[in-house]
């Protein structure tokens, strides 16, 4: 099992590829919405991403109050 | 679908469609591309009456009230029902409030009985205020086994024996309180009777027929007023089929079109526009040739579809977008927040008619809606039927204040006569928004009276909800408005939040207190944070019980600035 610190990264890097801005723009406690300029939907096809990569399936209401790559990365390592 | 006028409840209105389609299948809950269940109108009844009879047993009486946080499923619907039997009065909240929030309506309102996902209970029973909790019933549903509950009842498990007491209610009682805004302020829970409803859904239908075989596909949460009323009581009180769908991803989406072949759906602009991207994406795939095809198509159809849909003929000319779309697609129906004209047309082109309406909580949801006859992107149609709409004080372009009078319009402001007062004179509902009526009858909008945004997901902000968020802050005074409040344009998309800051010593903003600032908004919600603010140099004008004159301030401000006074956040 991965430490959280890696899923961080591989989430950071996975958002950098998915919205074609350099990974070294983003930071962990980067509000997503923000930084990446993009909407709930947007957002969405992301987690669709993130499920795709880490092999599990996260309920929209997962991303519900979250809104930086920590935390995200955080609801993904519980669920590995 | 039922004759509305021959009842008095939506507790009877609802019963009586259980018994009139005991065999058309009335729910569907889909999640991905998993069918978690589906009922017919029996087995709804059943699944429902048993919770009824068990609120009567826990000493649930008529007229208390209930609460639901639930996401968009089909215990939602089954809940609704008992509390209407019951003679209950709904208290429907919006789960994507913070748990903090919910413990503020739930205290607000008075619910005696609360109904709530598991998830969603877990952050209450954590929240700060939760020891303030009044119901006296809490019912949670998918509780994983072996989870501590907090004094929780299993939903599952809350089962009566024998049959419970139907209790009927009269028109003018309350079936609702809606709340439209107002967690961190000013609570704003709207008192709905069952005529309220009753006259909406037979106005809606009057335009929109369904009827058993129309599938209805519920994406939004059903505590939103126009999925309340288009995916549960006008579905139900027609033999429809509620299609419910647990996510908003667009891939689902689309992939419940094909499954349910589905005939109506309703919809927020933000999720109109994912639909549009994603078709516009695929035709980006096609090449040269066929994409001149497509324009050709689409040009053809366009031409014959100018003075009203021709919804079969549209599916033969552009086959492969319908059959994407299920093939069965009557109408998308879009509201909430304001829908750019160009998506209209884009859908309306290809053949799939886009219903754009507009309406408020207050007015019982819908206050106009586009007919079709013919189709029109600028404007929000023409009123329903039963609905009274008027413009006052029109400047020299027609435009003004809209204001209703129909049997739609809520009772009151729950514990609030001022505010019930200032927005219901002499039985018109002052909508504070700003339109004109053309000469064909349509309401075209121009922005806000009040001081609020929409954003385009449909959620109605008010500034002072936020406040609280910035409390603290180390300044003399601040205020938070919508912007166009300060300083109008007419316009309905793009809205922004400012924050107006009059600052304790230094004339200028710092560093510092621009860095808490951003801080401190990173901790809304993204469609709740401020974009901008702006330094003010005089002290704000004050009632004399020391509340803020916001309309005299942002007229003050207004005067001596304009909006490139704003500095970003």
């Amino acid at each position: 099992m991965s430490s959280l610190q890696a899923t961080t990264e591989e989430v950071l890097q996975l958002a950098a590829s998915h919205f074609k801005v350099p990974r070294e723009t983003l930071s962990p406690e980067d509000d997503f919405f923000k930084k990446l300029g993009i909407d709930s939907l947007q957002a969405l096809d992301l987690l669709t991403r993130l499920e795709n990569h880490f092999h599990i399936e996260l309920p929209d209401y997962e991303l519900q109050g979250v809104s930086d790559f920590r935390t995200l990365a955080e609801r993904i390592q519980a669920r590995l | 679908m039922l004759d509305l006028h021959q009842y008095s409840s939506l507790g009877s209105a609802l019963r009586a469609a259980l018994e009139r389609w005991p065999t058309e299948t009335c729910l569907i809950e889909a999640d991905r591309e998993r069918e978690n269940c589906r009922l017919t109108y029996r087995e709804f009844r059943d699944a429902a009456i048993p919770l009824a009879r068990a609120l009567q047993d826990s000493g649930f009486p008529p007229n208390a009230r209930a609460a639901i946080i639930m996401t968009n499923q089909s215990k939602w619907l089954i809940s609704a029902y008992a509390i209407f039997f019951c003679g209950g009065v709904l208290v429907p909240l919006d789960y994507k409030l913070t748990a903090t929030e919910h413990l503020q309506l739930l205290a607000h309102s008075k619910a005696e009985v609360l109904i709530v996902e598991y998830h969603l209970w877990r952050a209450i029973v954590q929240a700060k205020g939760f020891s303030g909790l009044k119901a006296r019933t809490v019912l949670v549903t998918e509780v994983p086994s072996g989870a501590a509950l907090d004094g929780a009842k299993r939903w599952e498990e809350f089962r009566g024996k024998g049959e419970p007491q139907f209790v009927e209610r009269k028109r003018e009682d309350w079936a609702s309180i809606v709340y439209s805004s107002g967690t961190g302020g000013r609570p704003k829970g709207c008192v709905m009777t069952h005529e309220n409803y009753l006259e909406q859904c037979m106005a809606l239908t009057t335009l929109y027929p369904f009827w058993p075989g129309v599938h209805y596909l519920s994406i939004l949460p059903t505590n939103h007023a126009i999925d309340f009323m288009i995916g549960f009581v006008g579905s139900f009180t027609c033999g429809a089929t509620v299609v419910h769908l647990r996510t908003l991803r667009p891939e689902f989406i689309r992939e419940a079109f094909r499954r349910y072949h589905i005939t109506y759906m309703v919809l927020v602009p933000m999720v109109l526009k994912s639909l549009e991207r994603g078709l516009l994406q695929r035709f980006d795939t096609l090449s040269p040739t066929n994409r001149k095809l497509l324009n050709a198509l689409i040009a053809v159809n366009r031409a014959l579809s100018r003075n009203r849909p021709h919804l079969r003929l549209s599916r033969l000319i552009l086959r492969g977008i319908h059959q994407a779309f299920g093939g069965k697609l009557r109408a998308l129906f879009v509201g909430g927040a304001f829908t750019e004209p160009a998506t209209l047309q884009f859908f309306y082109d290809l053949g799939i008619p886009v219903a754009n309406g507009y309406g408020l909580t207050e007015a019982g949801t819908a206050i106009t809606l586009n007919d079709f006859k013919p189709f029109r992107a600028d404007t929000v149609g023409k009123p329903l039927p039963g609905m009274e709409v008027r413009i006052i004080h029109p400047d020299t372009d027609g435009i003004g204040e809209v204001i209703v009078k129909s049997k739609t319009v809520m009772s009151h402001y729950l514990d609030d006569p001022d505010m019930t007062a200032a927005t219901i004179v002499n039985g018109w509902l002052h909508t504070g928004d700003l339109g004109r009526l053309d000469n064909m009858g349509h309401l075209q909008l121009f922005g806000r009276k009040k001081n609020m945004i929409v954003t385009e997901g449909g959620k109605n902000i008010y500034p002072e909800d936020i406040e609280n968020n910035f409390e603290g802050l180390p300044v003399k005074e601040f205020c938070v408005f919508a912007a166009n409040f300060v300083w109008p344009i007419r316009k309905m998309t793009g809205e922004q939040l400012i924050i107006v800051l009059r600052l304790d010593g230094p004339s200028e903003l710092t560093n510092e207190l621009r860095l808490e600032l951003i801080e401190r908004n990173r901790r809304l919600p993204d469609f709740k944070r401020v974009s901008g603010c702006l330094v003010w140099t005089h002290d704000f004008p004050r009632t004399a019980s020391m509340k803020i004159k916001r309309e005299a301030l942002a007229e003050e401000i207004r005067a001596v600035t304009d909006r490139a006074a704003m500095i970003e956040l």
